[in-house]
């Protein structure tokens, strides 16, 4: 199956260091050192707080899958939900699976994929 | 303070044109604004409030007032969470009469996304470096079509959803929708129709989707006393809420919608529950849309959606919930991608018993409108209103 090129992300200053990261195949999460919870995607400040003290943590890039479709363009491609282990839900896209063998629930782990000239995004295939 | 009577819709206007090629979005913008002020039996120079949402051109209020000539304002407001924004411009609206802010208020919208060719389901946008969300999204591939295919799969896994029972809320709208000789799909179909229809964003097929149309609609707000004076009849404002829901830093529940506050605090304000309705308009950019609002409106239980919309449960005369009279987004008019606005006007057909004869609901005296905007599996805005007839 043909993958579609993918369009590149436009890093803004905040963001900046995680697609540095990317670009050497580490997914980073954002983590709010008041509660101690992770979510995605990172930001300048907390979702849970809206305090700055926030810090860009590494991610173990495993997770399973909660939710998909399969769009069925010119190229068909699988955007999805995966539940990271540190507990946020990324939407990114499915690759390296035939369409029929997707399952809710399935592990599964990161897979940068190379996008038109700028950094690597983070995709996730199965474990 | 409650906003429970303290305004009425008297005048809603809807453009009859599904494709507008010669008009450009501020004429059809006027259009829709003549209408509404001719059904209400008033004029713009009794316009000192006015009301638009991210479809009005320019700067918004500022150019659709130099374009329409509303020069008495008092009030304006540009609220936009996507087509649900009309749907609370109405609140909006009956909160600045209820202070004093403005006695007339206009409400408009309008667009022509089918003359302008865009892929609005399934193509993915341009990314806006300035919005936050788009660099991590908008290269995954983002497109309309997908995120409310993520719910319906979430839906189905957790809760036993099929195809066949999102099938019949368009069957639904297709019984409806034979009957408005203004409807893009005038065609009645069958759950088989729809199941065997193509694949658009799995589960979501072809027909699982609303149209793509031009034109718009307009409504005009006012003070009861002024309702009262004027030869329309008279529906009121009863109960309102409004909502943003989020990912939330990534602990967003897809099979949610934003409708389970914002209905929850209109109910609380009309002082009703979802067994008093006797009419619904519930947006329906996709099948599942439909489904997920009309279980966080309390129609039915979280899960239970499925068996709720089968077997014409939704059709006008057959069901216990009649819904989308007008044939709704999915087989009528979804103007400038915003369904909102339809939403409130075939509201208020029903409660003035001018709706279609074959999907008039008898006696009907309560009815809601509810609208979701924005991305229903990212982030969306919620608003819902209940109506009554006096």
């Amino acid at each position: 199956m043909p993958e579609r090129s993918i369009q590149a992300p436009i890093p803004d200053p905040t963001t900046a260091p995680f697609w540095e990261a990317a670009k050497e195949g580490r997914l980073m999460i954002g983590h709010c050192r008041d509660t101690g919870r992770h979510f995605f995607p990172p930001r300048g400040v907390s979702p849970f707080t809206l305090s700055p003290n926030v810090e860009l943590v590494p991610a173990s890039g495993r997770g399973t899958l909660y939710s998909y479709t399969v769009m069925r363009t010119a190229t068909p491609y699988v955007p999805a939900m995966v539940e990271l282990e540190e507990g946020p839900r990324v939407f990114t896209n499915l690759v390296d699976v035939p369409f029929e063998e997707i399952r809710i629930g399935m592990r599964l782990r990161v897979a940068f994929r190379a996008t038109e000239g700028g950094p690597p995004v983070p995709m996730f295939a199965p474990a | 303070m409650s906003l429970r009577g303290r305004a009425c819709i008297v005048g809603a206007y809807e453009h009859p044109t599904r494709k507008a090629e010669d008009k450009s979005t501020a004429q059809l913008h006027s259009e829709v604004a003549w209408g509404a002020l001719q059904d209400a039996g008033l004029s713009k120079d009794d316009v000192d409030g006015y009301f638009c949402a991210g479809d009005a051109p320019g700067m918004g209020p500022l150019s659709m007032a130099e374009y329409l000539g509303l020069d008495r304002l008092r009030h304006v407001d540009s609220t936009d969470i996507g087509g649900s924004s009309y749907i609370a411009h109405v609140a909006h609206a009956t909160a600045a009469i209820a202070l004093g802010r403005c006695n007339v208020a206009l409400i408009t919208l309008a667009g022509r996304p089918r003359s302008e060719g865009q892929a609005t389901g399934t193509a993915t946008r341009t990314q806006n470096p300035a919005v936050p969300d788009d660099q991590f999204e908008i290269p995954m591939g983002r497109t309309v079509a997908a995120a409310y295919a993520m719910c319906a799969m979430r839906h189905m896994h957790e809760f036993g959803t099929t195809s066949e029972q999102l099938a019949w809320i368009k069957v639904a709208a297709s019984h409806h929708a034979q009957h408005n000789p203004h409807a893009m799909l005038k065609k009645m179909v069958t759950v088989e129709e729809v199941v065997n229809s193509p694949l658009v964003a799995d589960p979501l097929h072809r027909l699982d989707c609303c149209v793509i149309s031009d034109g718009g609609g307009a409504l005009i707000v006012t003070r009861p006393e002024i309702a009262r004076s004027l030869k329309r009849p008279v529906v009121t404002v009863r109960g309102t809420g409004e909502t943003v829901k989020t990912h939330a830093g990534g602990y967003n529940d897809l099979t949610f919608s934003g409708a389970r506050w914002s209905g929850q605090h209109a109910f609380e304000e009309a002082g009703v529950t979802a067994a008093d309705i006797q009419y619904a308009s519930i947006y329906d950019s996709f099948t599942i849309t439909v489904l997920i609002q009309i279980e966080d409106l309390g129609f039915c239980a979280k899960g239970e959606g499925g068996k709720f919309v089968a077997d014409g449960n939704l059709i006008s005369g057959v069901g216990r919930l009649p819904f989308n009279t007008d044939g709704g987004g999915l087989c009528s008019n979804h103007p400038a991608n915003r369904g909102g606005m339809t939403k409130v006007i075939e509201a208020v057909r029903q409660l003035r018993g001018e709706a279609h004869p074959a999907v008039q609901v008898k006696d009907c005296g309560l009815a809601l409108a509810h609208g979701t905007g924005g991305l229903l599996g990212h982030r969306h805005g919620s608003a819902t209103l209940i109506l009554e007839r006096e």
